[in-house]
């Protein structure tokens, strides 16, 4: 059961070989073993979580039904959650308990879905390493030396180690596809407005959506299921029907037309990372695609871009901890300013000061049109190189990280190194497009490589069929850590 | 005074009449306690988000409409970023690059001299945008309480051009727009509670001279406090130039106790609000379909209402304009009318100027709620009209239906018995009796003392208690001593 993927773990509680409460005993004694060494959760909740697991055992008594009743889940600690610690990773939060759920916790919760707790992230979503946590960094499971990526890197962990048979992430620039990538995972960010980011805490609103991270395409497509639906309480939350991302998972690959931009095969990408991304290409060849290459001209600004609107944004929203109604305040303080500055110094950590420092910068008199309208014209044209690359093809692919996991420390004299290492995945939240890492073999040091597969706006159903096809002849998405044995 | 001109733009604050805040579900009602009407969204938790309040943008387009602005097709809701304890997101959500409103003018009267004209104040714009908490310094011994009851009461912040030139100007436009807001129903008008709030920019300059440094007098929730304030800083300016100083753009507040305005921050110390579209809300869009909709449901406007006033019942200009200064009073008038008749138009607009107008004044209440109802009066009116009620009784109906002692006028004159006598074989032997009992009085009149004939028509009025046809009374006594 440790191993075993969404599907089969339903069957198991539907066929009642298995109980809720069996099951989520089963994966906090995995957290217990194993959790010291990973640091992959922040707070689990024995109580709680079994509490969660025997009500859905008596909704199953009482005869319902679903896919996700009984299942454990664990969510990125950026998601509230009523009575449950939610710290977003850091220090000005480290006492925040919740009063209310995220939508996508009440989802799950309506689902009958079991929280086995909340897992460990860069702070407030700012990192790629999962370094920058106030909790401590994550360690990668396939090599405890490395990161695991980041910001969702506790999530991707935590089921790279079996810890958890799927979690939440969010991604704003590539935190739910690179720590994929780096831990071997399934992970979807989904089409900017698809899943409601009410109770998500904000990062950088117009780029955050939060997603599935996974063993499979096809756990994903279920999670991405309970998940998306439009929310009244978010403003950005699209009205749409509600869709089964698992109808088209069968569909044959035949006359698939797959886009591979030039600007992702350059330079910059690691030779391993290069070699395990071309054999996947040549499986789909097989599987009946065909590939063309496209080119998205305006990529190269990407990252510039992105280091000015997510700042920016960040600087606004991260304004509210400030120590006056929650959350960290400072001992010993003078007057109101004097209250804000220690809270504020004290309560964050270095990178999330640097982003508030350079988004105050940005939008600042005299600056504003220079960086922030700018980023927002080159934002708008990085949408427009995609649209037009899609007339090409039907889903473009790429690598997900230019390179395996790294070593702790490798990265963290200069930032803008980290900030490289999501060069790939940037450019899809600008232009608010569904990208989804899978794990297309092994690098250097027999670290996992991702593929990373982008799609139109709400192309989500279609990219888990084109994942999965591939996952039903590749076998990668079923190899674990020794840990995750 | 007279070598200096004076330019005055206002900036008003009019909470907006709706159940629940611009961006959350929490009740906008007043005088909770404290943080009972604050729920996640206004608290600012981590992870809520704002979801705006249509009402509020009804009452936004109820307001372009009856100004005459643009209501624009697109408008955006920006971020005003501050940090203050009241705040509780750390900035504001307003409009700043495209407001929903912009253009539009509000008519005054102003006098020149001593007759009044009509003068145009120009509307810069209006904005949408939520109101903050309150920082409450007293009854915390040193520490600050913070209420977030009012954080996200939807605002509507009016600005017009520099179009005003003294403070009776100033304080003639507050009076115009706080009419209009609470004539189309989008603002309760409560200035003591601080539904409508003046912030008055005030410069001096010599005539022909470019426009002087201007000082932001801020919060006036009254309008004395607005006429107080801005002349005590027009005075001010003119002393500083005039002692060789010069004005310094600075934001003021007004100290009601010492009746000063004193600097509460320079433009040195002014904030950077780094204003940027907000991210967690979509454009505003306002179709023509949704501003014909609002239009539909749009009360006649207080100007149009005159003018029908003037040109159907034939009312002066100023009795209409006086109707019309409230909605209350133009409905009352328009709701008396149809059931008094037209023709008795004139003399409804008497009594609520004259009675009516002063017993409300007398007891402090508003003619919404006036005891005396429009349909009551109406029927008083039509007695007077079809000669069954003489003016000076119908004040006694008036009391009476005033004090809720009868149901309506004809109850009061048939229980007290006010019927008007008109029957001349009833008047004519009361006559003969004055006449026979003042013999003195009619040899006074023959001899041409007008007078005289007064004194005997007081004393028929008395013998029937006031219940004669005064008219009557005249013509049948004329005829008398002239046979």
């Amino acid at each position: 059961m440790i191993q075993a993927g969404l599907k089969e773990i339903s069957a198991a509680l539907a066929e009642k070989k298995i109980s809720a409460i069996e099951l989520a005993t089963l994966f906090l004694g995995r957290i217990e073993q194993l959790n010291p060494s990973l640091n992959a959760f922040i707070t689990t909740d024995r109580d709680k979580t079994l509490a969660m697991a025997r009500a859905a055992d008596e909704r199953r008594a009482k005869g319902e039904r679903g896919p996700l009743l009984g299942i454990p889940l664990a969510h990125k600690d950026i998601f509230c959650t009523e009575g449950w610690l939610t710290t977003c990773g850091s220090k000005m939060l480290a006492n925040f308990v919740s009063p209310y759920d995220a939508h996508v916790v009440s989802q799950f919760k309506a689902a009958g879905a079991v929280t086995l707790g909340k897992c460990n992230m860069d702070e407030f979503a700012m990192g790629s390493s999962n370094e920058t946590s106030h909790f401590g960094p994550v360690k990668n499971p396939w090599d405890t030396s490395r990161v695991p990526g980041g910001s969702s890197g506790g999530s991707a962990a935590a089921v790279a180690a079996c810890l958890t048979p799927a979690a939440t992430g969010t991604d704003t620039g590539g935190s739910i596809r690179q720590p994929a990538a780096l831990c071997g995972l399934t992970g979807l960010k989904p089409t900017y407005g698809v899943v409601s980011r009410y109770g998500m805490i904000a990062f950088a609103s117009s780029l955050d959506q939060g997603g599935p991270m996974a063993k499979s395409a096809e756990d994903c497509a279920l999670l991405l299921s309970g998940m998306a639906g439009f929310d009244e309480r978010d403003s950005t939350s699209l009205q749409r029907k509600a869709e089964d991302y698992s109808r088209d998972l069968n569909k044959p690959l035949a006359g698939l037309r797959i886009g591979l931009p030039k600007e992702f095969f350059g330079a910059g990408m690691d030779d391993d990372v290069r070699a395990a991304v071309d054999a996947a290409l040549d499986e789909y060849r097989k599987l009946g695609a065909t590939t063309v290459e496209v080119s998205l001209p305006n990529s190269g600004l990407s990252v510039p871009a992105y280091y000015v609107i997510a700042p920016a944004e960040a600087s606004s929203n991260l304004s509210r901890f400030d120590g006056v109604r929650y959350g960290h305040r400072a001992a010993v303080y003078g007057d109101l300013v004097d209250m804000y500055c220690k809270s504020r110094a004290g309560g964050f950590g270095e990178e999330v000061k640097r982003r508030i420092l350079i988004g105050t910068y940005v939008l600042s008199h005299g600056y504003y049109d220079a960086y922030y309208l700018q980023a927002q014209k080159i934002r708008r044209l990085i949408a427009t190189d995609f649209s037009e690359a899609f007339k090409k093809c039907d889903v473009i692919m790429g690598p997900t990280s230019p390179s395996v996991a790294f070593a702790f420390g490798a990265k963290g004299a200069d930032p803008v190194q980290m900030y490289l290492a999501d060069i790939y995945t940037i450019a899809v939240n600008l232009a608010g497009l569904p990208g989804m890492s899978i794990p297309c073999g092994f690098g250097n040091a027999d670290m996992p490589v991702g593929l990373q597969i982008i799609g139109p706006w709400f192309a989500e159903a279609k990219m888990l069929n084109v994942a999965h096809q591939y996952q039903l002849v590749t076998d990668w998405h079923r190899r674990r850590p020794e840990r995750g044995a | 005074m007279s070598q200096w001109e004076v330019v005055i733009g206002l900036e008003t604050h009019v909470q907006l009449q709706t159940k629940s805040k611009i961006f959350s579900g929490a009740s906008t009602a007043f005088g909770a306690e404290p943080n009972r009407q604050a729920c996640a969204v206004d608290i600012a938790l981590p992870g809520v988000l704002p979801v705006l309040n249509r009402e509020a943008v009804v009452c936004a387009i109820k307001f372009g409409l009856a100004v005459d602005g643009d209501i624009a097709s697109r408008s955006i809701f920006a971020r005003k970023n501050y940090f203050y304890p009241d705040l509780p997101k750390g900035y504001q959500i307003s409009q700043y690059e495209i407001p929903v409103v912009a253009g539009g003018g509000l008519d005054i009267k102003v006098s020149r001299g001593d007759t009044p004209t009509d003068k145009r104040v120009r509307l810069t714009r209006a904005h949408l945008e939520e109101d903050a908490g309150k920082s409450l310094h007293e009854d915390f011994h040193g520490k600050t309480g913070i209420d977030l009851n009012r954080a996200g009461t939807p605002l509507l912040e009016i600005v017009t051009e520099p179009d005003m030139g003294s403070s009776a100007e100033a304080v003639a436009y507050a009076k115009a727009l706080h009419s209009l807001v609470t004539w189309i129903g989008i603002c309760d008008g409560n200035m003591q509670e601080g539904s409508f709030r003046c912030d008055a920019n005030v410069s001096v300059r010599r005539p022909g001279a470019p426009l002087g440094t201007r000082r932001e007098i801020k919060n006036l929730n009254s309008f004395r406090f607005l006429q107080q304030a801005i002349d005590y800083e027009i005075g001010w300016q003119i002393n500083e130039i005039e002692e060789g100083r010069k004005i310094h753009q600075a934001t003021v507040l007004f100290d009601p106790d010492t009746g000063a305005t004193r600097a509460m921050r320079s433009k040195e110390d002014a904030h950077d609000y780094r204003y940027f579209p907000d991210p967690d809300l979509l454009p505003l869009e306002i179709t023509p379909a949704w501003i014909d909709e609002v239009k539909a449901g749009l009360p006649e406007l207080p100007q149009a209402m005159q003018a029908r006033f003037e040109a159907e019942y034939g009312l002066s200009a100023y009795d209409a304009a006086v109707i019309t200064t409230q909605r209350a009073a133009g409905d009352f008038f328009q709701l008396a009318v149809s059931v008094a008749g037209a023709e008795n138009a004139k003399l409804i607009a008497n009594w609520m100027q004259g009675e009516l107008s002063a017993r409300l004044n007398r007891e402090e209440r508003d003619i919404a709620d006036s005891p005396i109802s429009a349909v009551q009066l109406a029927g008083m009116v039509r007695r007077i009209a079809d000669g069954t009620l003489s003016s000076k009784l119908a004040k006694e109906v008036f009391d009476a239906l005033w004090n809720l002692e009868a149901a309506d006028a004809d109850a009061v004159i048939e229980a007290r018995g006010l019927k008007q006598m008109s029957d001349a074989s009833a008047i004519e032997p009361i006559i003969d009796e004055v006449l026979a009992a003042n013999p003195k009085s009619i040899e006074e009149f023959r001899a041409g003392k007008e007078k005289a004939f007064n004194a005997l028509v007081g004393q028929v009025m008395k013998a029937t208690k006031g219940k004669a046809n005064p008219q009557q009374v005249n013509d049948l006594l004329r005829r008398k001593l002239a046979g």
